[in-house]
């Protein structure tokens, strides 16, 4: 029996492959792969995509700082109404053609077709005008600190520069070439949804001379090829992780941690200095929270500390935030949230602002979604809150997508609309008023919960306008001051996930996207 | 036999009518808008709108089946809402892990449960029998996605012997095919193995008490061609009808097992679509499974006449 059982042990150890090429980096990201168009969605999973193939005019450092990226040099006139853009020399894009100042201008419009910021940016805009193969002009009507911040963004949508017959495509139809410009080359022919993702090292890329930093600097791909594995189990991945059958997991779930720490040859790293916040979103258009008086009260019975215990648990991912701009960008503040708002529940204050509100017990809808488990413990813990400040909750249990397509309903909470929800943001996305989308206070124009301030989007006006950085600090404390009257959402803190990686995987970038250039096997 | 055919192949085609009426209402029916999804977080109410129009998602819930099943009898399953594919070639390259998996599953089921089942007949009351009936039991209560990350924990991680999860093709090489096949097969195959061999074990129990296996152990031959030649085949039929609905039900099992194990096959692509709302993938995945089932159905009623000369159709 037991030379039976070697038999079959050394007939098993026998067909396994052979080591595999050192050069191939097999990674399970936060999703499966399904679109490729990262201007068509703003998935995230799309966006990083986005950064394996494309390439973009500017980006930002490891400081948060926007960086000329596929640009040699830009200049801006005396009068700040016009922006020359040149392009470094050598680039060109997988198809060996080069890079083009026409390519440019046709996705800074395709872009700024679909994205907030890019259609703000656009309405600047007087024209493009090219000046040759590698200089182009931006005019504007009026001075704007956008466009460096615009074309610099970090997260969805990026601008992502694709050639000119490609960035014609109408925005609202996804694209059907995969030509970029960037350090990997996506293998189309090898591309399985529900399997795989293939890029491989585009061995004409022309690196930028600095040091990487963040998004910016050098992007050299040290790996030949890079594979996105779908693997939708967290276990099984974490398992083929420990297996060596993985080198690299995206975002691993948090209650697996000490799994991954007892292994002596996996490693946890927090790539995303700034992390991830997470929001309470108001429905502002129905009762109650058609009355700032009681979003203020919510704000007041609120505290960090709370949600981030019970979602995240280990003090080590998660950092109580004073601030409406996240902890360690740029806008950063605590003006306005003095007196331990969002530190300390004050149940006191909360009960004497619903008092104020004239609340009348109508009760909260509010969506709790279960699925995802970054998620899935926010709402009860918001319930448990607004209860004790004296509210009613009714908390509605629902997986994300329902929630995602129900909170696009304008219907009263009585007739399938909603009051409430929880989210998380990625620090990316929301690091001044303009792009931090929950801000927009343009009524029926903003997103879903649809808060209506006109001082509000003054304030974000101004921002958009303004290019000095010390006044921009200033008109962000400003927003930040007057969402304190005007609450759209609260902030909750922020938390952090960290990547899990083999150790013999070295140079991970930190920044707030997963990228794989400057990335290594040893 | 022919027209017999012919009738049950005819009857198909109002279950599927069914199938295809209720999975496109109850898809409809389901929260969730596949436009929201494909637009992602950061999208506003005009990008969600714009992408509903292109999938023809605002028109009328009448005008959108017509389409459907228009497309459908010509043989146009859609494309995808997500993968910017066809829905038949997605299914198409699902369709080698899912078979793979079927069929070995099959094959280990079968190969392990009928043998246990007689054996257990043979010895009824004996410690064999128990245990074999216990291990019946086991497989019944324990979910395929236990037994899987169990196996998985010992066989991948401690010992190393096998992969923890993924699927090679047979054409990238024999080894590596059936190497991972082991284990999700292994899993999905304990349910079956406990289902069948307990058929197995009642079926012979039934027949090991006939006038012919007292006559024929009488002639003096041996119990192993008693067993094979006079009891198993005279117990086929029930055995036979179980392993048939035990492939049906394989069609539930590879949702699981290939989600756990990481397997391309048709029933991650059915987990993934029903997340995402894809309803053309969804719609022609279900009414492909409906098919199959029909199909086991009618196999398994015409294998009876192989089997047992007196059964004619």
């Amino acid at each position: 029996m037991r030379f039976a059982l070697v038999i079959i042990a050394v007939f098993l150890t026998s067909v396994v492959p052979p080591a595999r090429a050192e050069t191939t980096l097999r990674v399970v990201m936060h999703s499966d792969l399904k679109i490729v168009d990262p201007i068509w969605t703003t998935a995230y999973i799309v966006r990083n995509h986005g950064y394996m193939i494309y390439d973009t005019l500017f980006a930002m450092d490891a400081k948060g700082e926007i960086k000329p990226q596929m640009l040699d040099r830009y200049e801006v006139s005396g009068d700040k109404l016009t922006y020359t853009l040149t392009l470094r020399d050598g680039l060109l894009w997988h198809d060996g053609k080069p890079v083009t100042s026409e390519d440019c201008v046709a996705s800074i419009k395709r872009w700024g077709a679909k994205d907030s910021m890019g259609q703000k940016l656009l309405s600047f805009v007087k024209d493009f005008q090219v000046v040759n193969a590698k200089t182009f002009k931006i005019l504007l009507k009026e001075p704007t600190g956008l466009v460096l911040s615009a074309l610099g963004k970090p997260s969805s949508n990026v601008p992502f520069m694709m050639p000119k017959r490609v960035a014609e495509t109408d925005p609202n139809t996804q694209i059907s070439e995969f030509v970029g410009s960037g350090p990997f080359v996506f293998k189309k022919d090898e591309w399985k949804p529900g399997d795989k993702a293939v890029y491989v090292k585009f061995d004409k890329y022309k690196p930028r001379g600095e040091a990487p930093s963040g998004l910016a600097g050098a992007k050299i791909a040290k790996v030949d090829r890079v594979e996105w594995r779908a693997i939708p189990d967290h276990q099984t991945a974490i398992n083929a992780l420990l297996a060596g059958e993985l080198d690299y997991i995206e975002s691993p779930p948090h209650d697996l941690y000490p799994v991954l720490k007892a292994d002596a040859n996996v490693r946890l790293a927090n790539l995303n200095p700034l992390g991830n916040q997470y929001t309470f979103r108001y429905n502002a258009l129905h009762k109650p929270f058609d009355n700032p008086k009681i979003r203020q009260a919510v704000m007041w019975a609120f505290n960090q500390e709370d949600f981030l215990k019970a979602v995240i648990g280990d003090s080590q991912y998660y950092k109580v935030c004073q601030s409406l701009f996240p902890c360690g960008s740029p806008m950063a503040s605590t003006k306005g949230f003095e007196g331990g708002l969002l530190v300390e529940s004050n149940l006191a204050k909360a009960r004497q602002l619903l008092k104020e509100g004239g609340y009348d017990g109508t009760p909260v809808v509010l969506m709790h979604s279960t699925d995802l488990a970054v998620l899935a413990n926010l709402a009860p813990v918001a319930k448990s809150l607004m209860e004790k400040a004296g509210m009613k909750v009714e908390m509605q249990s629902m997986d994300w997508q329902t929630l995602v397509s129900r909170r696009a309903k304008k219907d009263p909470p009585t007739a399938g609309g909603w009051n409430a929800f929880l989210t998380s943001w990625v620090a990316g996305d929301i690091l001044n008023p303009v792009m931090m989308g929950f801000l927009n206070a343009s009524c029926d124009k903003a997103m879903f919960g649809w808060p209506c301030d006109a001082e509000m989007e003054k304030i974000r006006d101004q921002f958009a306008r303004e290019t000095e950085l010390a006044k921009q600090k200033a008109l962000a404390e400003a927003s930040q001051l007057r969402l304190v009257q005007y609450p759209t959402h609260i902030p909750l803190g922020q938390w952090y996930g960290a990547v899990a990686v083999r150790k013999n995987v070295q140079g991970m970038m930190e920044a707030p996207v997963t990228v794989f250039w400057n990335v290594e096997i040893k | 036999m022919l027209p017999y055919i012919g009738r049950r192949l005819l009857a198909t085609i109002p279950v599927m009518a069914v199938v295809a009426v209720f999975v496109f209402l109850l898809l409809r029916l389901t929260a969730g808008d596949p436009a929201a999804i494909i637009a992602g977080d950061n999208a506003t109410a005009r990008d969600v709108a714009q992408i509903r129009e292109r999938l023809g998602l605002d028109e009328p819930l009448v005008r959108q089946f017509g389409i459907w099943l228009q497309r459908i009898l010509r043989g146009d399953f859609g494309e995808s809402f997500f993968f910017k594919k066809t829905v038949a070639e997605l299914i198409l390259a699902r369709l080698e892990p899912t078979l793979a998996l079927a069929a070995c599953t099959l094959v280990l089921a079968v190969s392990m449960a009928v043998p246990l089942g007689i054996l257990a007949a043979w010895k009824r009351g004996s410690w064999i029998d128990r245990f074999v009936m216990g291990l019946s039991v086991l497989g019944f209560s324990v979910p395929a996605f236990v037994i899987g990350y169990a196996l998985m924990y010992l066989f991948a991680i401690q010992l190393a012997w096998l992969p923890v999860q993924g699927y090679q093709r047979i054409g990238d090489g024999f080894g590596g095919f059936i190497q991972r096949l082991i284990l999700p097969s292994f899993a999905l195959a304990v349910i079956y193995v406990a289902l069948i061999a307990r058929i197995t074990r009642a079926s012979v129990l039934e027949v090991l008490n006939a006038d012919h296996v007292r006559t024929a152990r009488a002639k003096g031959l041996s119990e192993a061609p008693v067993l094979l030649r006079h009891v198993l085949r005279n117990a086929a039929v029930p055995i036979v009808t179980v392993i048939g609905f035990g492939v049906a039900l394989l069609i539930g099992g590879v949702v699981v097992t290939e989600s756990v194990f990481s397997i391309p096959g048709l029933g991650r692509l059915t987990v993934d679509a029903v997340l995402a709302r894809d309803y053309p993938t969804v719609q022609a995945v279900v009414l492909l499974f409906s098919a199959v089932y029909v199909l086991i159905n009618l196999l398994v009623d015409l294998t009876y006449t192989f089997l047992d000369p007196r059964i004619r159709y």
